[in-house]
């Protein structure tokens, strides 16, 4: 049979004779009059689609979340009863969050005290009588609006999904999920992670470069246990097969268990020593791919471990419920294999493979009660799916945790994706001007503010924030302008100037402060620079943080330096996204924290960015020194009112990084210029001449 | 960014030449005559031995009619109802999708047999106009095989589009003696219409026991996710109605519902919204006395007003599809073709390939609880996000729902996906519209990192013969701390490179590449010697930069490693009276460009430019020994979308353009070429990649009233 042409599927000479699949009418009229009314319907589902088969409009009570929003009420901790430290620290992670109730009445979600981490019973942290103890909760209800936790479930030799108590109509956030268990839309898959992880902050990933097409030591790795028998054990015998002791290595033991020797096999003695010869971290870390192969359960601590190593994972756990896959787009992220195939996954290309961990560690939090908050958004999600996040918002850096739906869904209103998206920000922008000084008629300063800023034809508007407690000077007394001018009354709290007012219609908002002195040149200038950066802070006066090894804390200074981190928010420009942040995304701790120390406000602000960008801010070119309502002070010097201030500052700084877990101020060495500044060329010819003055 | 518009302009109706009729007949006998001829020689030589009876498939001009009838015993074994817990790892055979040399799945078609039971009577309509429209699309597409060996896939030829027309119990017969049935085992089903009266199931009746189900109404409770795939239902209207596309923007309608036969509870809660909000909220219904010849399929009515169907879709902002006895409802194919956002109001409803598809992206989705709240929700939808689902929602009608090809291809790259997940497309090429797809970036080889200082860059001169000059540029660059190597691409084949130890003694390695041909691109090759991420280009005649120049060069690209930093500054501007674009050297308050004969960049951009420049541009370059820098920058700026950073003042540099004294008519054909460069890059890549900006890089205290000796770069912009 050779030279045989494709035999396709045969040109009917009737198919224009053929009929539709279904009557045109039929199709469009699709009713029936003899069935129930779809609210009796709906009603009958809650009573059939319960437990195994629970989905959120038939086992969860959205009504619970409707007055008070999203609220999550922890279950007061029994004294007699142990807590592992992972637990412990995942009910004190919610009890900081900014969703904490302390109230059942106000409660959307409920979280057990009993610890549910660990379900194999031949563990030591199994705790017994989990029906009994959940039956006496007169809010467990069946378990509506409860969220379990679990990372280990079953025990030797099967390892099943058994949790050991009836979760009922609870929702389930388990570590190693099997698909076939999933209840899609409802329960929720986690990552593995060990005690040891932190609450927040913690290392940062290891990618340190874009080396691309990523150029490694190694291809693939792999280093871990090989089972000798049960469940898993074919996946991890297979894979001394890839060996070539080059670019691809894939070391095993047989060590583990007591008995490892009863069951050991000829290539164990060997395999045993090439194991010891290679370092795992040095191989995670050194390696384009790493095998991420299942354990006993499909789940393993090495995922966590090779996305954080910035080795991209290749996944070898058939069934596996991928952590988050409600959001994440893994595809982009790891590598997933078939069990089945593991000889004919392909030589990964690095070329193919584009940079893909880091994105989504962050966006699912890396793991521990880090990944509460990418937890509280899914769950936030589904409770109103018309102001969801799209896959592209949790999928796109800085990530869903970033993208504030209460702000939009829109990837058009974010600072961060207007490449992505293919727009620009807006055109305009609006001067925003925080008065505080008591003066019952207006300052020079600030009328010559509005003067210079109402000049530039970029302006929108100008919004004066009201901080005083004398009322403000009527409206006649303020100067005539050609944009219109808005007094808003503050509260008189610090970080009232950040707050996401509803006047602020512009992508970009001009922060100023009454005293400061800005050209009609500058703002002009600074705001064409910023619709360059709209994701970060582009400003004036600049500060700088350094690590101030002696004291063993970071350090703040407001001295001229070669770097700069910090560019007050006195005279900067800004997307208005970053009030929302600032006012809905951090902890309210933090606000109270800021309106507690003088001149805080602004160090959060530019951290705040920093670690959403990860980016320095951008000083521009001014004119003359921005004057400073207070003389610069030098380290260390206490007492005058002055030295008081800057000693808030410092410490401000500090209990950021506290908080936050690590610095996320990043220095850069460039200030933004025209680009003929101070050029030996005629004035005339360039388009900011009075920034040389 | 694409970089081929022109292709689509030069389709177009001239692709087929119209002959003379005289010849139309004369080319039309002569092919008949060899087909005959052909398939007689088919007929002749496969008749005896081939495994299936050809005869179905050689005959080409055959009726539905007169395919092969089977008659199905009554006790002829039906296959288990459908495993609900079946996933591609337990019940799919992936060995079966071997033959994988373009990670493509192969697809075989069984053969059309009319079905009928031991009275004769058929088992279904043979098959549906749809249904061989599908097979036809697969059977044309690449995952087509002819062979049943090679095969990963099966597809039935056997109809289940339409529950309603079939028996149950014989179709399931007749499926489970299909050759390679095996329980089902890697065999796909399409469905449309499931269920039927009085429970309506949202899955296919039909026993299948394994197979894969490609449904047209699944619930969350009956679709197996990752399993079976979810399908739109086809909409014949689509075919038939030529609803052009239709800008974005605001609607004469706010909220239109055109479904007939809606539940009276939904309808009287529509109602409810209506009597509240007025005319922006129009209830449509079947209409109850058309004239004869009307079809009541095209028209629908308001009271006593006529509306044309789906035509009135297009006046609309919001569309609502409620779910109607199935979950699954061909009017949401005819909401999104008028580019009508669709409010989704069917709980557990798994929308069409949500598998691949950001529905958030297209649609609205409202609990059924929440419709008297419908209003409010839909208003709360800023305007902007309005039009880009409305945009997006025509996009998925033109890629996924507009025929049955478009349909069974969707299908079947889903489940290639599934099976080749390390060649599986990708988030923005399922759902970004070829307008975002043209207009946006997506690099995602950057991530806001700024690379260590230790790394340093590496130094990459290219030089012809001037000796003593290059030998300058070594010494000065070797002075700057973060060296790291210094690279002499050696461009001239006809001279060898001075001796190793007449070369200047400097602190890093120096390497000198030897070129086989003088080309400008060798500048920009991806050489093995490059190890740092940061590469400076620099002439072999760029003795005027200082080292803290260098060095602070280095220290900006650092905080902008995804972009050009360079020097000389230049500008693109369009000529408005030439009407094309034009090449600017002079002293201008913008930049567009750097050159590269002193730039800092990635050297990931070396293989970019190397291996994936478009069009014929690197050739172009290398036969006119001019502008390698221009493309550099279009292809940086185009890749990342974003600017060049000038930094520091400018300086007087030895350049062709920047030397007057060269003679003014030199400088005048340098810049015209220049110029030229502009305009034909700007044609090739389909666009004008390259960004202005008005500002350039300085040091932090750059001209600051402040003791030189402690700024860290004193020594910028003497000249």
């Amino acid at each position: 049979r050779k030279a045989e042409a494709r035999r396709n599927w045969p040109l009917w000479t009737d198919r224009s004779l053929l009929k539709s699949f279904a009557d045109p009418e039929e199709l469009q009229s699709d009713g029936d009059p003899s069935l129930p009314s779809p609210r009796e319907r709906r009603a009958a589902w809650l009573s059939i689609y319960r437990n195994s088969r629970c989905r959120m409009e038939t086992c969860f009570d959205f009504s619970r979340c409707e007055k008070h929003g999203f609220k999550v009420f922890t279950y007061p901790r029994e004294r007699d009863q142990p807590l592992s430290e992972s637990y412990s620290k995942i009910l004190t992670s919610i009890e900081r969050s900014r969703y904490y109730t302390p109230n059942p009445e106000e409660a959307c979600l409920f979280i057990l005290s009993i610890d549910t981490l660990d379900r194999d019973h031949l563990s030591g942290q199994y705790v017994r009588n989990v029906n009994e103890k959940i039956r006496g909760f007169p809010l467990w209800n069946g378990g509506r609006n409860h969220l379990i936790f679990n990372l280990y479930s079953g025990t030797w030799p099967n390892y099943t999904e058994d949790l050991g108590f009836d979760i009922g109509q609870a929702i389930l956030a388990k570590a190693s999920f099997y698909t076939e268990t999933f209840r899609p839309g409802f329960d929720i898959s986690i990552p593995l992670f060990s005690k040891d992880h932190p609450q927040r902050g913690g290392e940062r990933g290891w990618l340190y470069q874009d080396s691309i097409p990523p150029k490694k030591k190694y291809l693939l790795v792999f280093k871990g246990k090989r089972y000798l028998t049960g469940i898993g054990s074919g996946t991890r015998n297979a894979l001394h097969h890839i060996h070539n002791g080059k670019d691809i290595i894939s070391l095993t033991t047989c060590k583990h268990g007591k008995d490892w020797e009863k069951h050991k096999d000829t290539r164990c003695d060997k395999d045993n020593v090439d194991y010891e010869k290679f370092d795992y971290q040095e191989l995670l870390h050194n390696s384009t791919f790493c095998i991420v192969p299942r354990g006993r359960r499909l789940g393993s601590f090495r995922f966590l471990e090779a996305l954080q190593a910035a080795c991209i994972p290749v996944l070898l756990s058939d069934g596996w419920e991928l952590p988050f896959a409600e959001a994440i787009d893994w595809g982009k992220a790891a590598v997933v294999g078939n069990e089945r195939l593991l000889l004919q996954v392909p030589r990964p290309d690095p070329a193919h493979a584009r940079h893909k961990g880091p994105p989504s560690v962050d966006a699912s939090g890396g793991g521990a009660p880090k990944h509460l908050p990418g937890l509280w958004q899914i769950i936030k999600d589904r409770l109103l799916p018309h102001r969801s996040r799209s896959r592209f918002l949790w999928n796109t850096l800085p990530g869903g945790l970033l993208a504030l739906p209460d702000f939009s869904t829109h990837p058009g209103d974010f600072p961060f994706y207007y490449l992505q998206h293919g727009s620009s920000p807006s055109e305009k922008f609006t001067a925003f001007i925080r008065a505080v000084s008591p003066a019952s008629s207006l300052s020079q300063p600030i009328l010559r503010l509005i003067q210079a800023v109402s000049g530039s034809h970029y302006c929108a508007q100008i919004l004066v924030l009201w901080s005083c407690e004398k009322p403000p000077p009527p409206s006649g007394k303020w100067p005539q302008t050609t944009v219109p001018l808005t007094i808003i009354q503050g509260r008189r709290k610090l970080s009232d100037r950040f707050f996401p007012y509803a006047a602020i219609q512009t992508d970009a908002v001009l922060s100023l402060d009454e005293h400061t002195s800005l050209s009609t040149s500058e703002v002009d200038f600074a705001f064409v620079v910023w619709r360059s950066f709209p994701e970060r802070i582009v400003g004036f006066p600049a500060r700088s943080h350094f690590w101030d090894a002696e004291q063993r804390h970071w350090g703040y200074t407001s001295k001229w330096t070669n770097e700069l981190s910090i560019v007050l928010t006195a005279a900067a420009f800004y997307h208005r996204y970053y009030h929302s942040l600032f006012t809905e995304y951090l902890p309210a701790g933090l606000r109270e924290l800021v309106d507690g120390l003088a001149a805080c406000e602004d160090i959060l602000m530019n951290v705040l960015v920093a670690a959403v960008t990860k980016l320095p801010p951008i000083k521009v070119t001014q004119r003359k020194q921005h004057k400073e309502p207070v003389p610069q002070q030098v380290k260390g010097m206490a007492g005058t009112a002055g030295g008081q201030r800057f000693s808030q500052q410092q410490d401000c700084l500090n209990q950021l990084a506290d908080w936050f877990g690590y610095m996320p101020l990043v220095s850069s060495q460039l200030r933004l210029d025209p680009v003929l500044f101070k050029d030996q060329v005629s004035v005339l010819r360039k388009k900011y001449p009075r920034l040389e003055k | 960014i694409m970089c081929a518009s022109a292709k689509y302009n030069t389709r177009g109706p001239a692709l087929i030449p119209r002959m003379k009729t005289k010849h139309r007949i004369y080319y039309i006998t002569l092919f008949s005559i060899v087909l005959l001829g052909l398939i007689a020689t088919g007929m002749f030589q496969f008749w005896p031995h081939s495994i299936e009876s050809s005869s179905d498939w050689t005959v080409e001009k055959r009726s539905v009619h007169d395919v092969p009838v089977v008659k199905l015993p009554a006790d002829s074994p039906i296959p288990e109802r459908g495993d609900l817990s079946c996933r591609m790892h337990t019940c799919f055979d992936v060995y079966r999708c071997g033959f994988n040399p373009k990670n493509k799945i192969k697809v075989y078609i069984y053969s059309l047999k009319k079905y009928v039971d031991e009275y004769g009577t058929s088992v279904s309509n043979t098959i549906s106009r749809e249904y061989n429209e599908l097979l036809t699309a697969i059977s044309d597409s690449e995952f087509y095989t002819d062979d049943v060996n090679r095969a990963c896939l099966f597809v039935p030829s056997i109809d289940v589009l339409n529950q309603n027309a079939l028996r149950i119990k014989e179709t399931a017969q007749a499926l489970a003696q299909l050759s390679r049935w095996d329980r089902g085992t890697n065999h796909l089903l399409f469905n449309m219409l499931p269920g039927g009266p009085p429970d309506y199931n949202t899955a296919l009746d039909v026993p299948r026991d394994r197979a894969l189900l490609a449904g047209g109404g699944f619930s969350t409770w009956t679709y197996r996710q990752g399993y079976d795939v979810s399908i739109p239902v086809y909409s014949p209207l689509s075919g038939e109605v030529d609803l052009p596309e239709r800008g974005p923007g605001p609607r004469r309608y706010f909220i239109l519902s055109s479904q007939m036969a809606l539940h009276p509870e939904y309808r009287s809660e529509l109602e409810a919204l209506q009597a509240e909000n007025g005319e922006s909220v129009l209830i449509l219904d079947k209409c109850t006395n058309l004239s004869d010849g009307v079809p009541a399929v095209r028209k629908r009515c308001h009271k006593n007003q006529v509306f044309d169907y789906p035509q009135v879709l297009q006046e609309s902002t919001f569309c609502v599809i409620l779910r109607g006895a199935r979950l699954g409802q061909a009017a949401l194919s005819d909401v999104l073709q008028a580019g009508c956002v669709p409010v989704i109001i069917a709980d557990s409803y798994i929308l069409p390939f949500s598998e691949v598809l950001d529905w958030k992206r297209a649609s609205v989705v409202i609990p059924e609880e929440k419709m008297p709240e419908m209003y409010s929700i839909l208003q709360s939808v800023p305007q902007r996000q309005i039009e880009e689902m409305q945009r997006q929602a025509r996009w998925f009608w033109e890629a996924y729902f507009r025929s049955m090809k478009a349909i069974a291809l969707a299908t079947l790259q889903i489940i290639n996906d599934r099976i080749y997940p390390y060649a599986a497309i990708s988030y923005e090429e399922w759902n970004d519209p070829p307008a975002v797809k043209w207009s946006s970036v997506s690099n995602p080889l950057f991530l806001p990192l700024i690379p260590p200082q230790s790394q340093g860059f590496t130094a990459i001169v290219l030089t012809y013969d001037r000796v003593e000059s290059l030998f300058r540029v070594i010494t000065e660059v070797s002075k700057v701390p973060s060296l790291s190597k210094l690279l002499v691409v050696w461009n001239n084949q006809n001279k060898n490179p001075p001796e190793d130890s007449l070369w200047p003694k400097i602190r890093v390695p120096l390497k000198v590449v030897r070129t086989a041909e003088n080309k400008l691109s060798n500048r920009f090759f991806p050489y093995d010697e490059i190890e740092t991420e940061a590469v400076l280009a620099i002439d072999d005649d760029i003795i005027m930069l200082t080292s803290d120049e260098l060095q602070f060069g280095y220290e900006v690209w650092r905080e902008f490693p995804d972009r050009l930093v360079g020097y000389p500054g230049r500008l693109h501007l369009w000529d408005h009276e030439m009407n094309k674009w034009k090449y600017e050297s002079e002293w201008t308050n913008e930049v567009s460009m750097v050159l590269t004969g002193a730039a800092f960049y990635h050297k990931y951009f070396n293989y970019l430019y190397t291996y994936k420049m478009p069009g014929d541009i690197k050739n172009w370059v290398d036969a006119h020994m001019n502008c390698e820098d221009i493309a550099m920058n279009f292809l940086v700026a185009n890749v990342t979308g974003k600017s060049v950073i000038k930094v520091t003042p400018r300086k007087k540099f030895k350049c062709p353009e920047c030397t007057a004294i060269d003679g003014l008519s030199l400088d005048q054909t340098h810049m015209v070429e220049r110029s030229e460069c502009i305009n034909k890059f700007a044609s090739v890549f389909g666009t004008m990649p390259l960004k202005v900006v008005e500002h350039r890089a300085d040091p932090v205290l750059y001209k600051d009233d402040f003791p030189e000796k402690l700024k860290s770069f004193p020594n910028i912009g003497s000249l």
